[in-house]
């Protein structure tokens, strides 16, 4: 099925790597729905977008459930100990 | 020997409010007349694999386009960035795609060799767009591949401004073929059975296809929810219907 299921986040001072370089980044979509590469009928799909710069100056990820809620961990402990900082 | 040739190309047509929008055709290499088929893509996107629905349209002799609906977000963006865009912005509005739609329509019947017949397919996302194009273009057969949201209202977290359309059923002008694999969630068996019940209430000519040990998207071959049994099974019916209803090309 289709999930649908999307969440945006507006991001703020962040850049990313694109097939052009590094680029600012201003919004994300978080999504669980059919991959275009990844081997699963879903995956977490996360794209990072630069509107301004046109489709292709999207980064996208493809992550298995798995994988997807080993990264939300990963980026739980490393914001928390950035918080101590 | 049967001569077999197909020519494949890329064209531009006009669409809603007159925009020049990219579009796929594939058509039959004689002169002899065919009738028309709109392919209304998935919902990620003008990819490969429907251009090869398109084709294969020509070869069971139909002319056949496919607009890529999302040519005006993300021109000759690469099929996969386009659908993120579009997704992301909410996908296509339904009066913009009803353009699209008629531009394809009126493209088709502009041939030379048109028999004036034009039918209409779409999977997921374009499923429900078939259905739309059955109440809102003049076609002779529509065929809705598990299209979601034409019942059901959208799920929490629904990114596309898109809303159902049960109260418009009764105004489908086109006799309407529809494939279901039991196992999706969108649509949902229950949410089939209630399209069913208003295309009875309405006197309208359809044909369903429920598959067992089939979900959502059983027709794309390059994904893991492919169900050859039910795709082989429903390509004979798509066949079959459309012979039925656009004339034996």
């Amino acid at each position: 099925m289709c999930t649908y299921s999307t969440e945006k986040v507006a991001l703020d001072r962040s850049s990313g790597k694109t097939r052009d370089g590094w680029q600012s980044m201003s919004e994300a979509s978080v999504y669980y729905d059919h991959p275009v590469h990844a081997p699963d009928a879903h995956t977490v799909n996360i794209d990072f977008l630069n509107p301004d710069r046109g489709p292709s100056s999207r980064i996208a990820v493809e992550l298995s459930l798995d994988s997807a809620r080993e990264l939300l961990a990963a980026l739980q402990t490393t914001v928390e100990r950035a918080e101590e900082h | 020997m049967k001569y077999d040739a197909v020519l494949a190309e890329t064209v531009g047509i006009r669409g809603h409010g007159d925009d020049l929008i990219e579009a796929y055709s594939a058509r039959p290499m004689d002169a002899a007349p065919h009738s028309g088929m709109i392919v209304i893509h998935h919902m990620p996107g003008y990819d490969a694999e429907t251009k090869e629905i398109t084709r294969r349209f020509a070869t069971m002799g139909y002319s056949a386009i496919c607009p890529n609906l999302y040519t005006r977000e993300a021109p000759d963006a690469d099929p996969d960035d386009a659908a993120a865009t579009a997704r992301a912005n909410g996908g296509v509005p339904d009066e913009r795609f009803v353009g699209d739609a008629k531009g394809a329509a009126a493209w088709l019947r502009a041939l030379p060799n048109a028999t004036g017949k034009v039918g209409v397919i779409g999977y997921c996302s374009g499923g429900r767009q078939a259905v739309l194009t059955g109440i809102e273009v003049d076609v002779q057969a529509a065929v809705d591949c598990y299209g979601a949201l034409v019942i059901e209202t959208p799920p929490e977290g629904f990114p596309l401004k898109v809303s159902p359309f049960p109260e418009r059923i009764k105004d489908l002008g086109a006799p309407l073929l529809g494939l279901f694999g039991n196992d999706d969630a969108h649509p949902a068996p229950d949410h089939v059975d209630e399209l069913e019940k208003l295309l009875q209430e309405s006197g309208k000519t359809y044909e369903f296809h429920r598959y067992d040990g089939a979900g959502h998207a059983f027709f794309a071959v390059d994904r893991p929810s492919y169900r050859p049994e039910a795709a082989v099974d429903a390509w004979g019916h798509v066949e079959n219907f459309l012979a039925e209803h656009l004339g034996a090309s």
